[in-house]
């Protein structure tokens, strides 16, 4: 499991716009570089970022081996009401991971 | 006895001229930025994305240092001019580049529940180059912010 960083305020106020700041520890090999033995490493990016809101879709993004290490994604978002937001992260190899934030809307 | 060299005051001064120099270069470099001849391989990137439809320059930003110092991880943001209604809202924003491997950066998903255009990231630049932020509206319209940014150190590629 990568580890992940999801920052938004507390007790938002339904109907607010807010900021959703996410990262996750991920190091976005490009599939461009080659190692010490000049044999190039094999590309593991994460290629799909989502966000969904009690599993309505709130944001998506389709990320290249251009993004940096760690991808960084922030958006916006309009409260809705309390509820569980989802956000998943999709790459090579197979790699899924799913974090999810209980929110609560004043 | 010295004299100063002072112009008279119908030559212009060096330093007058150099100011102009400067203020030549500072109006045509928007211009040229907009119109540069793209790479062809980022131009098709950029026409098939775009699907037959025309871009038009303005409406979205992308907000980058225009002099970057490592390329490995350079914040941008990219900020669409929308109501984010549900009649009138952007559908999807996407960054391409020119001297990466590869053209395509990133695209991103949006739609009138995200309230306001607005998505931050970091991303890798290979050189100095030429960055290309489109958007494409619930209408259909598409448009564009195309800026170059210098970059002194670049991401890591070879090694």
């Amino acid at each position: 499991m990568a580890r992940t960083l999801i920052h938004l305020p507390h007790n938002p106020r339904r109907g607010e716009v807010i900021d959703i700041q996410t990262t996750i520890a991920h190091p976005m090999e490009t599939g461009f570089r080659s190692n010490d033995q000049g044999v190039t490493v094999p590309r593991a990016i994460l290629t799909r970022f989502e966000c969904r809101f009690e599993g309505q879709p709130v944001f998506s993004a389709e990320l290249h081996p251009a993004v940096a290490a760690n991808p960084y994604v922030a958006f916006s978002w309009r409260v809705e009401g309390s509820g569980m937001l989802s956000f998943t992260w999709e790459g090579d190899h197979g790699f899924r991971q799913t974090e999810t934030v209980a929110l609560t809307a004043a | 006895m010295t004299v100063s060299a002072r112009p008279s005051p119908a030559a212009p001064s060096r330093r007058s001229l150099l100011l102009a120099g400067a203020g030549l270069a500072l109006c045509a470099q928007p211009v040229l930025a907009q119109t540069a001849m793209l790479e062809p391989e980022l131009r098709l990137a950029v026409s098939r994305w775009c699907n037959g439809v025309v871009p038009v320059a303005g409406r979205i930003t992308l907000d980058i240092a225009p002099l970057v110092e490592n390329g490995n991880a350079v914040p941008v943001t990219l900020r669409v001019v929308s109501p984010m209604t549900a009649a009138d809202h952007v559908r999807e924003i996407a960054l391409f580049n020119e001297r990466n491997p590869l053209r395509d950066v990133a695209r991103f998903m949006l739609g009138p529940a995200n309230g306001r255009a607005e998505v931050s990231t970091r991303i890798r630049l290979a050189t100095t180059q030429h960055l290309v932020a489109l958007a494409r509206m619930s209408d259909g319209s598409v448009w564009q912010h195309t800026l170059e940014v210098i970059v002194t150190l670049a991401a890591c590629i070879e090694a």
